[in-house]
């Protein structure tokens, strides 16, 4: 072969966003990993507040009274919102995982379905706590 | 390993904008990537202006006109320019196909033409798929038979045959695995989509007698395991192939011959 330049080759742009379209099926699969990590965060405020409890009243003042406020709030009802859309992903994975709904177009909608679903259990949640 | 962004040497910059055709009335901006390995810069997006009025329907026909008629020097592969050969696999308007099946109408505003994802760049829109075709060449992508060879030809029946509908049509573009995340950050192990649709194609002939080696070779965290179902193979797919449905069948066979 020619003499050409093989060290230095560039790798392509790949990006998702700029360079690769996102799809409905890669976006709600990004997705169940990213609410998992964001449950797994929450998770740990649950823990730190039960902690504090079994600990001294100030430190359960503290973070009691962080969980109660807006903030709080907001914070509990993304974990609902991720905890719910996690486990509709998951569900999703054991439909696949016994051969069924694999076409790109079910997959589409099982993705929109996904955050459809999770949005109204989040609400359902917040309406019944 | 997981890379959100472009290694320095990769970085895009913006390139040469070329002259506008004169007297055009219907005219389309073309951004294409262009790399060079001899003159040692980075890679850079030209812009071309073609005038549409005189240029074929598909991608593959602007790319071809803007090579006659005004750079030269722009690179890329094609062969039979109607989407078996396989060979004009690119990422066009951000998704990947073949430039030759891919219709100019189909795209929206500018016409963005780059090289399959994630791959190393041996020239502008030519990707180095050496590492591709060895994951396909470790699959065994042949009949192996134990048995006695019959007198005349491997028979099948009517039903069995059918079974490789669907993924005999896979023409290796390599389209579906530069186009899955898992695939950029673990191409290396992972075998990715085309390479495993064809593990697939032969685990379920009923002429091929190594099913059990086939499957063997595939039983690993990495080779098959890597496959997450993102579907970005089935649906960039210039042939309209699922390699996802492909693999999950394999990762069923996997389990039942455990059970």
């Amino acid at each position: 072969m020619a003499d050409v330049n093989r060290g230095n080759r560039p790798l392509s742009p790949f990006m998702i966003g700029p360079y690769y379209r996102p799809q409905m099926t890669s976006i709600s699969s990004i997705m169940v990993r990213i609410t998992a990590i964001a449950a797994l965060i929450l998770a740990v405020l649950v823990v730190w507040w039960l902690l504090a409890a079994a600990t001294s009243d100030s430190a359960f003042a503290f973070i009691d009274g962080l969980l109660r406020s807006w903030l709080g709030d907001l914070l509990m009802l993304g974990g609902a919102w991720a905890l719910w859309y996690h486990m509709l992903g998951r569900l999703r994975h054991v439909i696949w995982d016994f051969g069924y709904c694999l076409e790109v177009a079910i997959s589409e909608k099982m993705g929109m379905g996904m955050f459809i679903g999770a949005t109204v259990l989040a609400v359902l949640t917040i309406l019944v706590v | 390993m997981v890379q959100f962004s472009l290694p320095k040497n990769s970085k895009v910059v913006t390139g040469k904008t070329w002259p506008k055709p004169e007297g055009a009335t219907n005219v389309r901006k073309f951004k294409i990537y262009r790399w060079n390995p001899d003159d040692g810069k980075n890679p850079q997006v030209d812009t071309y202006f073609l005038d549409m009025d005189k240029c074929g329907p598909m991608v593959l026909d602007a790319l071809i006109k803007i090579k006659n008629e005004i750079d030269p020097t722009l690179t890329f592969r094609r062969s039979c320019r109607e989407g078996i050969c396989g060979s004009c696999a690119m990422n066009i308007d951000g998704i990947n196909t073949l430039a030759c099946i891919y219709g100019l109408d189909e795209v929206k505003g500018d016409v963005r033409i780059y090289p399959l994802p994630h791959m190393p760049v041996v020239k502008d829109l030519i990707p180095d798929l050496t590492h591709f075709y060895a994951q396909h060449a470790s699959i065994m992508p042949w009949l192996e038979t134990k048995t006695n060879r019959p007198a005349k030809e491997w028979k099948q029946s009517i039903e069995d045959r059918k079974k490789l509908d669907g993924l005999y049509e896979c023409v290796m573009c390599a389209s579906c695995s530069t186009s899955c995340p898992s695939y950029w950050w673990n191409g290396d192990r992972y075998l990715g989509p085309a390479a495993l649709l064809h593990a697939y194609r032969w685990i379920i002939d009923s002429r091929d007698e190594a099913t059990g080696e086939r499957l063997d070779q595939l039983e690993d965290p990495f080779k098959l395991y890597r496959c997450h179902t993102i579907m970005n193979c089935a649906k960039t797919c210039p042939k309209g192939l699922n390699p996802a449905k492909a693999i999950s069948h394999i990762k069923k066979m996997m389990v039942e011959r455990t059970v």
